[in-house]
């Protein structure tokens, strides 16, 4: 049960939290020591990652091909999907990168009696991701407001679109409710649909878990719990610790810790899991280069110094046959003496 | 290797009990060891073969030995996991590829069911996603920190004789297609992952002899099928009598010749073998008639290349005799045939291993004056290209209705449509020489379902695998069989030629299978010729 143990880590997170920070003298752990250390593990271990992998050369242009490449003129190119200039690869990039295109292809196959064999398109997976990482974003954004003071005049005009439909007291925010749909999907899907079911890992399960509880502990925050959760105090905390003079002001409720500490887990696990696909999919070799391989020469730094088997040595082997079937050679055969 | 009868496997692909067909195995993937038997791997590499590619300069073949991967002892180095382990890093430190996908896959599963040997074996290993977690799992143990603290709950495990058994079933249970790639939202190849892991497992001497007979071969006598000089000659010979016969021209080609225009390059299938002949045929026809100053080589008279399918060593060593050829000879630029993993190294490696090629120039058709400004610097040019500029300029006379016994669709080849985007060029030509229809559209372009059998798997003894995997292309060429009445099946890839044949006999008998340029040759209209009614084009028996 990989999704269970996911639930048991997040709970016993939650208790570590809960309980530590009503401890007389641990709310400054919590609530200063804990993000500090998440940041720089955070910001050290991405960097390091990235830095990891840019050390490794690309030997070889292994663009995958998803479309018509650059040649004869009346033949029409499909740009985005077989760039050759570098503008064109910043358009698929940024394809990728904002709309998911990819994804966006999915197909389900299904076998039927014959065999007939039929693939549909499939956008489920496509829509929640979306919704999923577009409202993880927005909500990131959101949460500047704690940091920035004063709040820069935008962030209102988001806060309003986003709680657009005035629903509740305080307004409810839309990203509330879809990056929560959004991770019941992908968590459903991976215990229903039977391929994903059977490759899903505890690596899989457990941010899904984090993330669901780190949204849920902050909307109960700001919908439920609001008693003991001073906003001001919170503020004056975040802009603290962006400034580098944090302050505990007054008591603050065990989930606002809860809800802190959640978030410092995953910064901290970020580096460490395939939550590195954040900067991942920017180098990825088979999207991010150009389709101009035969144009212009790709360079590989370690291409090894390895000659093909000689012509001579070829020549020397069949001149006989060669001469006798009338091929031309480089050296004619001895004459025969006698 | 008997194969099932097809009434067996029809049912089989669709009610056995499998994760393509619903049923989900209950014991976790890591626990389920692979078994060989008799049908079910493709044969080892003979030792002497072996022992020939190590002994050439540049190249690492060690460990050569008989042996059966149905027996417990593959007789191994006794240090074969660090082997193993050293080779993985090497690879991890020299391919920024390997280490992007083994680290950034998020198990999404949208590639699980893109791939053609899942869609015909049902068997989990055969997702893409679960293919490279063989791998990955490794990876994890010995190269990340989360899978040296957290072991299998991190999806780590340890490097074993049982892993090492399973990476050689299913990297040859993989066709480097690069379906999945295409969906996968971080453009993770599978083929990359399969290129690494048979790398690898070179490296402690388990190859096939399917993929390194014929890269010896290649090496020795200038192709994969082993023809010698003469024999290649002979066979160009012949098919140009053939040609004489039927249409009344006598075309005139040479070999290894000194100052021409042009070095011709295809793969050796193509002159050894139908259907391939017919599409050789093609050519020589096509060249006579704008006149073209050409010659073949024998000592490069191979398009493809093995070394693709074994490791980037001899990859380079056997591509390098392509410009060596071009350079002793003299000629201007290369043309090269019909082939579909050989236009992947001409296109994304040729250039980077054995360039810069600037004794050659850039490709001029001497023929239309187009320069071929995409090859500017391979100075290679694929003859689809050649062709389709030819038309566009009315340097041929084709007439359709030469073809008119044919039906047919196009198969994209995964490689030139997926490693080089080679997809409207082929199309162009087929527009002008022939009635034809495209397959379902989840099947072609970039979406194209391989033909089950590439990466040198088209060898006999694993042949049910070869047409379980082959089915979902087998099956769209049946749905336009059926619905547009379709009865051939045109390819731009010599494997294809041979594999797809294989592919309809079994599924759809009633299609056949050739290149574009056969049908190029088909249509063809040249001054002098005295052709009678062809009434199957080149394969018309006199």
């Amino acid at each position: 049960m990989k999704y269970a143990f996911s639930f048991l880590v997040v709970i016993a997170l939650i208790v570590v939290a809960g309980l530590g920070s009503q401890i007389q003298g641990m709310q400054y752990v919590f609530g200063v020591a804990l993000p500090y250390l998440a940041i720089l593990v955070f910001a050290g271990g991405f960097i390091y990652r990235v830095v990891q992998w840019a050390k490794s050369p690309v030997p070889f242009p292994i663009q995958t091909t998803c479309g018509q490449a650059a040649s004869l003129d009346f033949i029409k190119q499909n740009k985005l999907e077989c760039p050759h200039t570098t503008s064109e690869v910043v358009a698929r990039m940024i394809l990728e990168i904002v709309t998911f295109r990819s994804l966006f292809r999915n197909t389900k196959s299904e076998i039927h009696e014959g065999p007939h064999l039929t693939y549909e398109s499939s956008k489920w997976l496509w829509v929640f991701s979306l919704m999923f990482h577009y409202s993880f974003l927005l909500i990131i954004i959101r949460h500047m407001r704690l940091f920035l003071d004063p709040a820069p005049f935008w962030m209102s005009w988001l806060e309003f679109a986003d709680g657009i439909f005035q629903v509740g007291a305080p307004n409810a925010y839309i990203t509330d409710a879809t990056i929560l749909m959004a991770l019941v999907y992908l968590f459903g899907r991976r215990i229903i649909n039977r391929h994903v079911k059977y490759i899903s890992l505890v690596n899989d399960f457990f941010p899904l878990v984090l993330i669901f509880t780190i949204a849920c502990t902050g909307i109960l925050m700001r919908y439920f719990l609001r008693t003991d959760v001073d906003i001001l105090t919170i503020k004056r905390l975040a802009v603290g610790l962006v400034t580098f003079s944090p302050v505990i002001g007054a008591k603050l409720g065990a989930i606002f810790y809860i809800h802190l500490f959640l978030v410092s887990t995953l910064l901290i696990y970020f580096p460490f899991s395939k939550l590195m696909h954040l900067g991942g999919v920017f180098l990825s070799p088979t999207r991010n280069m150009k389709n101009n391989s035969r144009a212009v020469r790709y360079i590989n730094p370690w291409n090894p110094e390895i000659k093909p088997h000689s012509y001579a040595g070829y020549e020397d082997e069949f001149r006989e046959f060669m001469v006798e079937a009338g091929i031309p050679v480089e050296k004619e055969l001895p004459v025969e003496k006698g | 290797m008997a194969v099932p009868k097809l009434e067996q496997l029809s049912k089989s692909v669709v009610q056995g009990p499998s994760l393509a067909t619903g049923a989900i195995p209950t014991r976790d993937w890591m626990d389920i060891p692979v078994v060989f038997k008799e049908g079910n791997y493709a044969y080892p590499a003979k030792k002497e073969k072996v022992e020939y590619l190590n002994s050439q300069n540049g190249l690492h073949f060690p460990n050569a030995r008989d042996w059966s991967p149905e027996a417990d002892d593959w007789k191994l180095p006794e240090n074969w996991k660090e082997i193993i382990l050293a080779g993985l890093k090497e690879r991890l430190e020299k391919f920024r590829s390997l280490k992007i996908f083994m680290d950034c896959c998020v198990r999404c599963g949208a590639c699980a069911d893109k791939c053609h040997f899942f869609l015909g074996t049902g068997d989990p290993k055969n997702m893409p996603v679960l293919r490279a977690e063989l791998l990955r799992s490794v990876y994890r143990n010995d190269f990340t920190l989360a899978g040296k603290i957290m072991g299998r709950m991190a999806g780590a495990r340890e490097m074993t004789v049982g892993v090492l058994k399973e990476w050689f079933m299913y990297s040859y249970q993989c066709t480097e297609c690069r379906r999945c790639s295409v969906f996968c939202p971080y453009g993770i190849d599978t083929a990359e992952v399969t290129m690494m892991v048979r790398e690898l497992l070179h490296l402690v001497g388990i190859g096939i002899n399917w993929i390194l007979e014929p890269a010896s071969n290649s090496n020795r006598t200038g192709n994969h099928m082993g023809l010698q000089p003469h024999t290649f000659k002979d066979n160009v010979d012949f098919l140009a009598d053939d040609i004489e016969n039927l249409t009344g021209i006598r075309v005139n080609h040479s070999f290894n010749r000194k100052g021409a225009e042009v070095l011709f390059i295809t793969p050796s299938a193509d002159v050894f073998a139908e259907p391939g002949l017919y599409t050789a045929m093609g050519y020589l026809l096509l060249f006579e008639a704008i006149g073209l100053d050409y010659t073949w080589s024998t000592y490069a008279s191979e398009g493809g290349n093995f070394g693709l399918f074994t490791n980037n060593e001899l990859m380079k060593k056997l591509n390098a005799k392509m410009y060596a050829e071009a350079k002793r000879l003299g000629v201007k630029y290369i043309i090269g045939g019909e082939c579909g993993h050989m236009w992947r190294v001409l296109h994304q490696y040729m250039d980077t291993m054995n360039g810069p090629a600037d004794f050659l120039e850039t490709p001029v058709s001497s023929i239309t004056g187009t320069t071929f400004t995409n090859a500017a610097s391979t100075k290679m040019v694929h003859i689809s290209e050649f062709t389709a500029d030819l038309i566009k300029h009315g340097k041929i006379k084709l007439d359709k209705s030469r073809n008119s016994h044919v039906k047919a669709t196009y198969h994209d080849s995964c490689n030139p449509a997926r490693a080089m985007g080679l997809m409207d060029e082929p199309r162009y030509i087929l527009d002008h020489v022939v009635d034809w229809v495209e397959m379902p559209e989840n099947t072609i372009r970039e979406q194209t379902f391989c033909c089950g059998s590439g990466t040198g798997l088209n060898t006999d003894e694993i042949m049910e695998l070869r047409m379980r995997a082959g089915l979902p292309r087998a099956n769209a060429v049946k749905h336009v069989h059926e619905k547009k009445g379709v009865n051939m099946l045109s390819c731009v890839c010599a494997i294809d030629r041979a594999t797809l044949t294989s592919l309809m006999n079994y599924w759809n008998p009633d299609v056949r299978v050739c290149g574009v340029t056969e049908l190029v040759g088909n249509a063809l209209v040249i001054d002098g010729e005295t052709r009678g009614d062809l009434d199957d084009g080149l394969r018309t028996m006199l």
